[in-house]
């Protein structure tokens, strides 16, 4: 039982990433009918907004300090953040440990102008275009921009740590019942779910409760008729490309301190998170975030020991293997509308 | 000619040509001048080319004809290659089994891939075949390279080791890939005055390959079934109310680029007995896509053009360092020169991902029919120019077709 | 017993009710007018029989058989053929190979790989394309790409790639929507050298009263997706019943 609970819990923090991911792309594709081959990338640019808000904040100058030596016994030259020297060296550490949260509030801008920059400068010429041209073009920009991520800061992963007061793991089991050291969890990753579901609840509630969110809704239903109701819908939908710029963003923000970053973990997420729209049903907000947490734990499931001996490899293909037999069986996914993307 | 119009007789003709004098035309600057590095003419670079070109020839049967935009070629490549090398380990180094195998394990493996992708259309084909090529290669770089069953041999790449047993090795082969004795290494180098060409026993097995596999791709493209093809991609509706199954056409078409794309696995592996996964991942999909779509879709000689074209830019901007482009800018002032080094480096080297990437974006946006399409409108420029120069001919305004 | 008999044919979509018990028998040899106000259910009608969509309730048959349940393609070979509203022909091709695919089709309709042949070799499918191009004249046009036509000769086009294969059935969807005056004059006039050089039954949907009037030989009313009345044009013109449904639209 705890080892069945721990495999749920291993499996919400790489679900959230899915259904982060798969929120966006389903609202790109809903709104726009755009395939967004580049959402990945996306996710990428967040989390690399983390890495330079951290090296940002990490810039230093050199002081000699005539009191220590160092090994050779010349005068030690001393490395100190310019934010210790504005701030004092308590805040000014606490500012460079708390960078990845910080880097959310520098992070919303960034995606959403990147967001706009994007729609209104490629996006927007290939609405009437095949879908084909659709990918492609994507596809294309999806290179671009890991390459000039690369350029930047090379090919490995560049460690960005969590806070260290929320470095810890917490022993979730004695909360719920079981023995201490059964079900531990860290702390991070806990705040990782919670925070994809206040942002996906965020999404949600500004679909349904605000006027904005209504016209978007009813343009995801019938494009057509909401321009002939006289509303902008267009500049609606770039400002919700925007959005979902700033949710794939936000989602690889906050997965620096579980997985560093590196320039291709865009594309490794971006199929994945096709997989998950595609079970979820393609145009549906729901379906892109359980079929994510849902293949998400299925996944973690089939990384147990056991799973793997009696199938070796099962982790690295089920889902692939779900997708497949999800769009043989119920092609409209989990919880697509009939006739949406049926062909 | 063979079947043949007259025009596709010539075309056929001109790429014969180019692909059998490939060594002398590829290697045009003198061995000792500064341009020699763009020189193409190595057995290793041409073999990539012509192999590429008959991956991109049979991706373009499925994609250019009936507009599936498949994401997953690569996995039979992959495949084609495993094949190849395990007939070098259980057999001899001998290609032609190898080849042959390569193209039928190809073959089989598409059927079962295309019978289920092709039950959907549109973007849930293209995320199908993702799927399955992902599938695909974790199977090949982790689950079937278990100490139990030894398939791909994981990382690491499935080679010929000395204690395989090779059952029909005769002490008087060689070691290495061979046809019938002949090595597929064995080059025979002229030196010419300052030049030097390198005719390869590979390159030119492959180029006859190509040959072989260019000439039934005009085939396809001229017989019923490839006009099937066509009507497919531009309108299936009005085909299935004509009283045809488009299925079981999809289904030919893509078996059969799925066995161009094993034959060209076969080829690699026959040039170099290696065979890795990572010739499997969706990027190499990805390639093969760019190939045919910068070429040309749809067009005949579209996909070589597009293989030749990135493989060639690949290995020329790859080789580009800062030190060449100072070189280049040397007859600048030195700010200036340093400038435009700056400039010009994040696109090369390294950066070549980055250009291809733009590359891509452009032709997609702005030439959507690819080089072939480029090349026609630059034509179709020069020859209205021309014309009304001379006053003679009205320019052609009906669009002529090759089919018809 | 017509060619084509509707019997009791029922469909519901969510809770409207498009059709609801259709009785229809188009005798052969007719050219038979299902007309009707906008929503009547023609079109659902159309899609029923063409294997488009499958009714709830009742049996459609052709010659006898029943054509519910099978496919689009299976319901062409038995050789039924539509003309759609807007017309659906392979708009990258040339108006010849647009014509000789129906050919290759009625060959005998099955998968058929043929990759090596040539296009050039088959003479007398060739020949075949040539004569109807002809009979539609459009011959002149035989090298220009389908989509760069005009409307009315796409749907002169349509109709050759549809007769190509020598239907006993024709199904028109308002076949001269959209177009101008002289266009849809044209459209008649070919209807009517359509049915007059072969054996064919056409059943046609149409909105036109114009068109109807000089075509139809069966005309049937359909209003809130039931057979109103069914008669002659004479009989129809001056139909109580048929001036009420349409109230007021029947300037005919």
């Amino acid at each position: 039982m705890d080892a069945f609970i721990l495999q749920i819990l291993n499996g919400l923090d790489k679900g959230s990433a899915y259904a982060l991911i798969a929120l966006g792309l389903t609202l790109i594709f809903g709104t726009l009918g755009v395939v967004n081959f580049a959402h990945g990338a996306l996710f990428m640019i967040g989390a690399f907004c983390a890495v330079f808000l951290q090296r940002i904040l990490s810039l230093s100058f050199l002081t000699v300090d005539e009191t220590r030596t160092d090994f050779l016994g010349n005068p030690m030259k001393v490395e100190t953040p310019y934010v210790v020297d504005w701030f004092g060296p308590e805040l000014g550490n606490a500012i460079i440990d708390w960078s990845v949260p910080l880097a959310i509030l520098f992070a919303i801008p960034v995606m959403v102008f990147v967001g706009f920059v994007m729609e209104r400068g490629l996006i927007k010429h290939f609405y009437k275009r095949p879908h084909a041209d659709q990918i492609l073009v994507t596809f294309g920009l999806a290179i671009v921009l890991q390459e000039i991520i690369k350029y930047f800061y090379g090919a490995n992963p560049i460690p960005t740590p969590a806070p260290r007061a929320l470095a810890g793991a917490f022993d979730i089991g004695t909360v719920i019942g079981f023995d201490a050291n059964t079900i531990i969890y860290p702390y991070w990753r806990m705040i990782y779910f919670a925070f994809s579901l206040i942002i996906i609840g965020g999404v949600f509630g500004f679909l349904r409760y605000t006027t904005f969110g209504m016209v978007v809704r009813a343009g995801m239903a019938d494009r057509e008729t909401v321009g002939m109701l006289g509303i902008d819908i267009d500049r609606r939908f770039t400002l919700m490309f925007g959005i979902a710029a700033a949710v794939a963003g936000l989602a690889g923000v906050m997965y620096t301190p579980i997985n560093p970053p590196n320039y291709h973990m865009g594309m490794d997420f971006l199929v994945l998170s096709f997989v998950v729209v595609v079970v979820g049903g393609m145009g549906s907000l729901p379906g892109a975030v359980l079929a994510g947490f849902l293949l998400g734990i299925l996944e973690s499931f089939a990384s147990t020991s056991w799973a793997t001996s009696a199938l070796p490899g099962i982790n690295q293909i089920i889902i692939y293997l779900v997708a497949i037999i999800v769009l043989l069986t119920r092609p409209r996914g989990l919880m697509g509308r009939k006739g949406v993307m049926e062909e | 000619m063979l079947g043949l119009s007259s025009k596709d007789t010539a075309l056929l003709i001109i790429v014969a040509l180019l692909a059998l004098l490939a060594p002398v035309l590829l290697n045009p600057f003198p061995e000792a001048s500064a341009m020699a590095q763009f020189n193409a003419g190595y057995p290793d670079l041409m073999q990539r080319f012509v192999i590429y070109g008959i991956f991109a020839i049979g991706f373009n049967i499925l994609f250019g004809l009936t507009g599936y935009l498949s994401f997953g070629h690569a996995a039979f490549l992959g495949v084609g290659s495993y094949a190849a090398v395990w007939m070098f380990k259980l057999l001899s180094y001998n290609v032609v089994p190898a080849i042959l195998l390569s193209v039928v394990v190809a073959g089989l493996f598409s059927v079962l891939i295309g019978y289920i992708s092709l039950r959907r259309s549109g973007i849930y084909f293209s995320i199908l075949t993702l799927a399955f090529a992902q599938m695909s290669f974790a199977l090949a770089y982790s689950v079937l390279s278990n100490p139990k069953f030894n398939l791909t041999n994981g990382e690491t790449g499935l080679q010929v080791y000395t204690d395989d047993p090779q059952i029909f090795h005769r002490a008087g082969l060689p070691d290495l890939p061979h046809f019938f004795g002949l090595s597929m290494r064995s080059t025979y180098t002229v030196d010419m005055g300052g030049w030097s060409f390198d005719f390869n026993a590979g390159y030119y097995l492959c180029a006859i390959i190509l040959l072989v596999a260019f000439y039934m791709s005009i085939r396809i493209f001229n017989s019923p079934f490839g006009i099937m093809l066509r009507a497919i991609k531009s309108n299936q509706q009005r085909l299935n109310y004509t009283g045809l199954n488009s299925r079981p056409y999809t289904l030919a078409a893509f078996v059969i680029s799925g066995m161009y794309a094993g034959l060209a696995g076969g080829l690699l592996a026959a040039m170099d007995p290696l065979a890795g996964a990572e010739r499997m991942q969706w990027t190499a999909s990805g390639e093969v896509v760019l190939m045919t779509i910068l070429g040309g879709a749809g067009t005949l000689i579209g996909p070589i053009l597009g293989a030749g074209f990135i493989k060639y830019f690949e290995n020329i901007f790859s080789k580009i360092n800062d030190n060449v482009l100072h070189q280049w800018f040397s007859f600048m002032p030195d700010g200036a020169e340093d400038f435009l080094v700056a400039i010009v480096h994040p696109f090369v080297g390294k950066g070549w991902h980055l250009t291809l990437g733009i590359l891509f974006m452009l032709v997609v946006i702005f030439l959507p029919g690819g080089l072939v399409e480029g090349g026609q409108r630059i034509g179709r420029f020069v020859f209205r120019r021309n014309n009304r120069k001379g006053g003679g001919l009205e320019p052609d305004a009906k669009a002529k077709q090759p089919a018809e | 017993m017509g060619i084509l008999e509707v019997k009791g044919v029922g469909k519901r979509f969510g809770g409207l009710q498009a059709l609801g018990n259709v009785n229809l028998s188009v005798a052969e040899n007719t050219v038979h007018a299902i007309i009707g106000p906008n929503g009547a259910g023609k079109s659902t009608l159309l899609n029923c029989l063409v294997g488009k969509l499958i009714p709830d309730t009742g049996s459609v048959t052709f010659q006898g058989e029943s054509v519910l349940g099978r496919k689009p393609h299976e319901i062409n070979q038995m050789g039924i053929s539509r003309v759609f509203q807007t017309p659906e022909i392979f708009g990258d091709l040339t108006v010849f190979e647009n014509v000789m695919i129906p050919c290759f089709a009625k060959r005998d309709g099955a998968f058929r790989m043929h990759a090596y042949e040539s296009v050039k070799d088959e003479v007398e499918i060739r020949e075949k394309a040539r004569l109807i191009l002809d009979d539609v004249n459009m011959l002149e046009k035989r090298d220009m790409i389908a989509a760069s036509l005009s409307r009315g000769d796409k749907r002169r086009l349509e109709m050759a790639m549809c007769l190509v294969q020598e239907p006993k059935l024709l199904l028109l969807d308002e076949p001269t929507a959209g177009m101008a005056r002289a266009d849809t004059n044209n459209t008649i006039d070919l209807l009517k050298h359509i049915k007059a050089t072969r054996d064919i039954t056409m059943a046609i949907i149409e909105h036109d009263m114009h068109v109807v009037f000089s075509l139809a030989e069966r005309i049937t009313v359909l209003a809130q997706g039931t057979p109103l009345v069914e008669d002659t044009p004479e009989n129809i013109k001056g139909h109580p019943k048929v001036k009420e449904a349409y109230l007021g639209e029947t300037q005919a």
